[in-house]
């Protein structure tokens, strides 16, 4: 920096002041934490008691544990199930919302809602519609003449499902992701594939899909990182219950935790989990090359 | 016979009229939760639990909404949200539009590794850091106050309000600088009275995103405000679902939940545009 021209040097150095908060919040809320984590995973520590190295005995306790591998089959149910569900969906919603029609920001309003509803308030809500008895699922189910009283989530077999379901209901931010990346493609590219004779699936699959890819690409990695740490419905509504049918990673990692007090554990849990997310990143990564289409690629 | 004119509008009214049906449909699914909350929360105890449902109360019972709001402390839940949605806030505006003024506009080493840096800790799943921060602010005495909530967005303000604040501030012209430059004005003088001043549209966006979130954060407060009188509103609404579901109450239960998405819903109606501004510049963040 010594060698930078003297008002080059001064900019530089107030930019340094400028990030100087942000630079120690990573320091200190997440580099930090995250090598102080893994210390903290090769050690027996109840907060109460002065912490003690135990090497990989987390880690071997937590291959032996039953309950890490069926919270591990839970998260990865919900988001392999889940994701492509959410994703498919969004873009129905975001392809129907971008058509030339009247009235239709009113209807933009109205599937965007419910992605604003407050987790815990949606929790309770939905809790109350799958309520077995007098709840709005079974009796919607009713209406159309299905009159069985489905558990939902207090089915083991359903509990998943159900909350796949809720889930649904709140995909408005990725459709507004998405109906922004279809506002973005050039309106010439579907004028010129009409001169030739191009129809309505020819355009979308040519045109609309593969523009659309890097926004479908960016959404699906958001999903499937936010798809792991799925904790609130779970916490709220099923306590990870029945049978630990919904006992997702973060709710047992936050069990250990703050329930437990073993923070070594679920400081061990916490990085499996980070290794998973980290693994199904980079794999995305690598595939996208195969269906991402980025336009900047063509001109360069 | 109909003229190929006419055959292509019919067609069009055919097209849209199916598309509307499909639309309308589907909207009505998403809303009826709404109803539905709303209708069993001005029900007279009791009356949730018939089969098939009564859509309409009978009679309307707004005094459940006095009861809901008062069984648990709900003004002091509302009070410590917005100590700490203010506080925040102010924090998180200011150190955020600073690291994105850094970002945008000055040229200094590193520049871009910080930067992707920055980005990256968009992904980072937040459970990796919460053992350690905990422990962190166990040891400075914090549990069960509102500073873990409230201290971290005084650093950075996170990374999505640096990313936020830096794509609006490249869009501003690079010649304001250079004129106040030209008139020997420096780094802080430009950022303090001519990129800011320009920024109102992304300042509102992170004061709506800000409130959003605190008032929803759910994680934060059960791992950090433990007595009654240190709850926020999420948590708040938390333990009166604990408090009721002995007694099944829904209607008290239903009042609750509707009163505390009100905030967010009006928030969303009075400032739609930078709502959706701030949604589809998240959008932007992976490419």
């Amino acid at each position: 920096m010594s060698k930078l021209p003297g008002y080059k040097r001064r900019e530089a150095i107030n930019a340094y002041i400028m990030l100087a908060p942000w630079i120690i919040g990573f320091i200190a809320f997440t580099a930090g934490p995250m090598i102080a984590s893994i210390v903290i995973s090769f050690m027996e520590w109840s907060l109460l008691q002065a912490p003690r190295w135990i090497g990989f005995e987390n880690y071997r306790f937590m291959f032996k544990d039953n309950l890490f591998w069926v919270s591990l089959y839970n998260t990865i149910y919900y988001t392999v199930i889940g994701v492509p569900l959410r994703v498919i969906a969004a873009l129905c919603v975001a392809l129907a919302m971008n058509l030339k029609l009247r009235g239709i920001s009113v209807y933009r309003t109205i599937y965007y809602i419910p992605s604003i509803t407050p987790a815990v308030a949606s929790s309770i809500m939905w809790l109350w519609i799958f309520n077995p008895d007098f709840g709005l699922a079974n009796a919607l189910l009713g209406y159309i003449g299905i009159h069985s009283r489905i558990r939902w989530i207090y089915d083991p077999a359903l509990s998943k499902p159900s909350l796949i379901l809720m889930s649904l209901w709140g995909i408005g931010g990725m459709m507004i992701i998405l109906l922004a990346g279809l506002q973005g493609i050039p309106e010439q590219l579907y004028e010129a594939a009409e001169l030739d004779g191009a129809g309505l699936w020819h355009k979308f699959w040519h045109i609309t899909l593969p523009m659309l890819s890097p926004s479908i690409f960016f959404v699906t990695i958001m999903q499937v990182i936010s798809s792991f740490q799925v904790f609130t419905q779970a916490y709220v509504m099923t306590r990870g219950g029945p049978a630990n049918s919904t006992l997702f990673m973060v709710l047992y990692l936050y069990q250990n935790g703050f329930e437990f007090f073993r923070m070594g554990y679920a400081s061990s849990l916490a990085w499996a989990l980070f290794m998973f997310v980290l693994v199904l990143t980079i794999l995305q990564f690598r595939g996208s090359k195969y269906w991402v289409f980025y336009e900047g690629e063509l001109r360069g | 016979m109909m003229n190929k004119k006419e055959s292509i509008k019919t067609r069009e009214i055919v097209w849209k009229t199916i598309a509307y049906v499909v639309i309308t449909s589907f909207g009505i699914l998403l809303i009826i939760p709404f109803f539905w909350a709303i209708s069993t929360s001005l029900k007279p105890a009791g009356q949730e639990f018939t089969y098939p449902p009564k859509w309409i109360p009978e009679p309307f019972v707004w005094e459940n909404y006095r009861i809901a709001l008062t069984l648990l402390p709900f003004a002091t839940f509302l009070k410590n949200t917005l100590i700490i949605t203010i506080l925040a806030t102010i924090g998180s505006v200011l150190t955020a539009s600073l690291a994105g003024y850094a970002f945008a506009r000055l040229q200094f080493p590193g520049k871009n590794f910080l930067f992707m840096l920055c980005l990256s800790t968009m992904m980072l799943p937040y459970v990796v850091t919460l053992v350690p921060t905990f422990i962190l602010f166990r040891w400075l005495g914090w549990v069960d106050t509102l500073y873990p909530l409230i201290v971290p967005s005084w650093f950075g303000g996170g990374a999505f309000f640096i990313f936020l604040c830096r794509q609006f501030f490249m869009t501003l012209p690079l010649d304001y600088d250079d004129a106040a430059k030209i008139d020997g004005a420096n780094e802080w003088y430009i950022y303090s009275r001519i990129i800011m001043p320009l920024s109102q549209p992304v300042v509102i966006t992170m004061l709506i995103f800000n409130f959003v979130n605190h008032w929803n954060d759910f994680m934060g407060p059960l791992v950090y405000l433990h007595s009654m009188e240190k709850r926020t509103i999420a948590i708040g609404l938390r333990t009166f679902l604990t408090s009721m579901t002995e007694r099944s109450d829904w209607n008290y239960l239903m009042a609750a939940s509707v009163a505390t998405t009100i905030p967010i819903l009006v928030a969303f109606f009075v400032a739609q545009k930078y709502f959706i501004r701030g949604v589809v510049m998240s959008g932007l963040a992976g490419r």
